[in-house]
């Protein structure tokens, strides 16, 4: 991307040009304050770690992931909200960490954040007017015209200007959103986060809200990052979308080729675990075993290895397809400890009936059952778990690669080691 | 077709609030057949919690069931009857509170309430209190409800369930703690489960493996459900058959497959329309105009008539009758006058939010003719 040095509040980006660009980008939280974690600091939870992307004016980046995944620390990050730890944020080609106090003022008032929760976010003592106004006092704007302007954006969101005079629990739940997105627009920006913006209203409220948004971005020629957990509001609003996991990006692709042609299989087990809203559609398949792991101690190399269906076979076992696929649910299995410990031969009937592992592998499985039998599943869960998880070129290095699209032509990006022979660079 | 599990008749449950009467639920009917998933879907404050309360008989002041009837096999949950001055009053047959605490609730029927927390107590673990709960329930000793509680523990799902006994529930995930409700919800192997939103808090992927155990629990013990939620793709995914709400009342029951090919009413038309779809690219969403009414001064004739698309003068005077409209087995049954001989077709199209020019979700319906 180009990185010219433009003047303040005249830098123009075109259409289809990067306005909005991520690098590295990282914040860790440290827990606790205070003199006790001063002298023994408490582990540090890494929220977000070395994420990195671009926006192009004009169009919806929909930032997906389950909940604690990073996505609102991420948003935050990306506006200065929160201190990044490391990494670089570029708003219209500026490092906004190397911005003076007014030149980060003036970015402040082009980028803007809607909030998840439309009550909380308005001041219950304020009218809706003064709440709209708010941000053009606060940078200085439209003097002597705010009212109007106001009453404008109030209509601009769907609401009736004559409810400029109305105080936020007036409204309901989808009209408190449209005062916050009529706020958002007051000092005109080019660039909204949107975070969960419709998670909290009922479906037939969800649409008016998200139709009014997409007016909005095509009348204001507007940019949004849209933050959403829900990966239907995601397939329906964004151009392109990223997935993310325990704090790291693990996809982005233009919208249709993610859905029609996830790359990742963590994204592939998000798309499959969405209940269809068709009683004729095929049954979901294969959901996803297990929790997301801690922030704290993130696994190494990818971070989906502990609950990834596909993690790569270790290179000094050979084994075939099937060997391996049962070899990885006995491991998880013992991991998670939900099958009892009975016979070995029994164990051997639940998990390796139709392909049981040769050589060194078997040895590894003979051992732990063995240790299961003695009742000591930590031996058998610690042997498993470095002999064949952390032996695997998953735990090992941290996946980056391109692949080729099938729908539309924009980049693919897939943090899968399945990807390997397309090396990124 | 065998007697049902559990039939609701014209159920009635009120809120004497200080702006008046709150009338939450307001005449509702289905049955549960045995080893049946009906679904109970609308928006929020449709009135499906209170319904579902209603049938456990746990609605709480200043709320009150009302009218109607709820039947469980051979037992009277709900039942009314006319005085001698025709005032409504409890019928004899209706069982006592201490009938319910001990015969029905939890034995034959268990509830999942929508917030986990709801449920368990913050300060003792979590496998106590599964252990207390069986033990209370099935007559054993501590030592085998303990086994029990472990086992059920397993089979909902929860990794280690040994170790995991003795955490409280802040150590457990939200998707954990629904698990234990469940585990606790199948303990004494009740005929009928009732499920508040179960999965709406959660993460896809936690609500998939939910989903996943509730349908192998239910091929396995054949427990039937009242499953209630929002959202259109748990409908579509887990029930058999399924109720639509709207305003305190059922507008729409439909066999589950009918229910989307074969839509009769207006409110269930719109908010499919209206809903993004994961497997599909939607170019645009069609949304309901306006807002749900509040319960209080429901508006008159058909409820939804300020935000129908379909309506017309005669849906502001008539209430439609709630009736089957196929004649088939089994039925398929609608509230809109469409389907009745009171004049729609002569009727004037009404000027509702649904068809004005202001798309702004407005609380006010502008319901003048538009002649
Ligand atoms: N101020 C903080 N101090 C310590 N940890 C934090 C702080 N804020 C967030 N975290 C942690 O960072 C991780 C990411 O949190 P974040 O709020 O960004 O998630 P999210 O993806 O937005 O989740 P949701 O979908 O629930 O909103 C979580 O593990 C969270 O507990
Ligand atoms: N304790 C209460 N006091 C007064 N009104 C109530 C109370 N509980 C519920 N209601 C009202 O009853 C109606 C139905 O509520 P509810 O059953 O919780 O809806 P749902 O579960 O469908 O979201 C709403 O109008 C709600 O405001
Ligand atoms: S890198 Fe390995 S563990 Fe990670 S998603 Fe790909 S196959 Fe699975
Ligand atoms: S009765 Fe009238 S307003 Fe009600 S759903 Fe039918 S057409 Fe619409
Ligand atoms: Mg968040
Ligand atoms: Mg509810």
């Amino acid at each position: 991307m180009s990185r010219a040095v433009a003047r303040h509040d005249e830098e123009q980006v075109d259409y289809g040009e990067t306005i909005l660009s991520v690098e590295g980008l990282t914040k860790h939280f440290s827990q606790g304050s205070g003199l006790l974690s001063s002298i023994f600091p408490k582990p540090k939870v890494k929220a977000v770690d070395d994420v990195s992307f671009d926006i192009k004016k004009g169009e919806t980046l929909g930032l997906v992931g389950e909940s604690g995944c990073g996505k609102s620390t991420l948003a935050r990050t990306v506006l200065r909200l929160l201190e990044p730890t490391d990494g670089a944020v570029y708003f219209k080609g500026e490092n906004l960490a190397e911005l003076s106090g007014e030149a980060v003022r003036n970015h402040r008032k082009d980028m803007q954040m809607i909030f998840q929760d439309p009550q909380s976010s308005l001041d219950p003592r304020m009218k809706v007017g003064p709440i709209v106004e708010e941000p053009m006092k606060a940078h200085g704007l439209y003097e002597g015209e705010r009212e109007e302007r106001a009453r404008e954006l109030l209509e601009k969101v769907g609401l009736d200007p004559h409810h400029y005079n109305r105080y936020p629990h007036q409204f309901s739940g989808g009209q408190r959103q449209r005062v916050n997105l009529a706020r958002a627009l007051a000092v005109n920006p080019d660039f909204i986060v949107c975070d969960e913006p419709t998670s909290a209203l009922d479906a037939s409220i969800q649409a008016q809200v998200l139709n009014t948004m997409r007016d909005l971005q095509r009348e204001f020629g507007l940019t949004y990052l849209f933050i959403s957990h829900d990966l239907s509001v995601i397939r329906h609003i964004s151009d392109r979308v990223a997935v993310m996991y325990l704090g790291q990006l693990v996809e982005l692709a233009e919208t249709d080729e993610l859905f029609e042609n996830p790359q990742h299989p963590y994204t592939d087990a998000l798309l499959q675990s969405i209940p269809v809203p068709d009683p004729r559609a095929e049954g979901r398949r294969g959901v996803l075993e297990g929790d997301v792991p801690s922030p704290i101690d993130p696994p190494s190399g990818c971070r989906f290895r502990t609950r990834c269906p596909k993690l790569i076979v270790p290179a000094e076992y050979d084994l075939t397809d099937a060997e391996w696929a049962n070899v990885r649910r006995f491991v998880r299995a013992v991991d998670r400890r939900t099958f009892e410990a009975s016979t070995g031969r029994a164990i051997r009937a639940e998990f390796f009936a139709d392909a049981e592992p040769r050589g060194d592998a078997a040895a590894v499985v003979d051992e732990s059952i063995e240790a299961i039998l003695e009742d000591d599943w930590d031996r058998a869960a610690a042997l498993l778990t470095e002999s064949f998880a952390e032996n695997s070129v998953c735990a090992e290095e941290k996946p980056a690669y391109h692949v080729e699209p099938e729908y539309g032509r924009g980049e693919h990006f897939a943090a899968c080691h399945l990807h390997r022979t397309k090396r990124a660079d | 077709m065998s007697e049902p599990l559990l039939t609701v008749e014209n159920l009635q449950t009120q809120f004497f609030t200080e702006e008046g009467v709150v009338r939450a639920v307001d005449g509702i009917s289905f049955e549960v057949n045995e080893g049946e998933i009906v679904g109970l879907v609308g928006e929020s404050g449709a009135g499906k919690s209170v319904a579902t309360s209603s049938i456990m008989r746990l609605v709480e002041n200043p709320g009150e069931v009302v009218g109607g009837t709820v039947r469980y096999r051979d037992e009277v949950l709900v039942g009314f009857e006319e005085g001698p001055d025709g005032e409504r009053r409890r019928s004899p047959e209706m069982l006592s509170e201490a009938e319910m605490r001990t015969r029905i609730r939890g034995r034959e029927i268990a509830i999942i309430f929508q917030d986990p927390m709801e449920s368990l107590n913050p300060v003792f673990k979590v496998g106590d209190q599964l252990r207390e709960f069986i033990e209370i329930n099935r007559e054993v000793s501590k030592a085998e409800a303990r086994e029990i509680a472990v086992d059920m523990l397993r089979e909902v799902g929860i990794p280690e369930p040994e170790e995991r006994y003795d955490d409280y529930p802040h150590q457990f995930s939200g998707g954990m703690r629904q698990r234990v409700l469940i585990a606790m919800a199948l303990a004494c192997e009740p005929n009928l489960i009732i499920a508040d939103e179960p999965t709406t808090a959660l993460d896809v992927t936690v609500e998939g493996q939910i989903l996943d155990l509730v349908r192998d629990l239910q091929a396995k013990y054949g427990t039937s459900f009242i499953w209630v939620t929002h959202d259109m793709g748990v409908v579509a995914e887990i029930c058999d058959r399924v109720n639509v709400m709207y305003l305190g009342e059922i507008v729409e029951q439909a066999e589950v497959d009918d229910l989307f090919y074969d839509t009769k009413h207006p409110y269930t038309e719109a908010l499919l329309r209206s809903i993004p779809r994961p497997d599909q690219t939607v170019e645009e969403l069609n949304p309901i105009e306006g807002v749900m009414p509040e319960a209080i001064n429901p508006p008159p004739g058909c409820r939804f008539h300020t935000r129908c698309p379909d309506a017309r003068e005669v849906c502001r005077r008539a209430h439609p009758a709630y009736q089957d409209v196929t004649g088939d087995e089994p039925p398929h049954r609608v509230s809109c006058v469409k389907y009745e001989d009171v004049g729609y077709e002569d009727s004037d199209p009404l000027e509702t939010a649904a068809t004005g020019a202001f798309g702004g979700g407005l609380v006010e319906a502008r319901g003048e003719s538009d002649e």
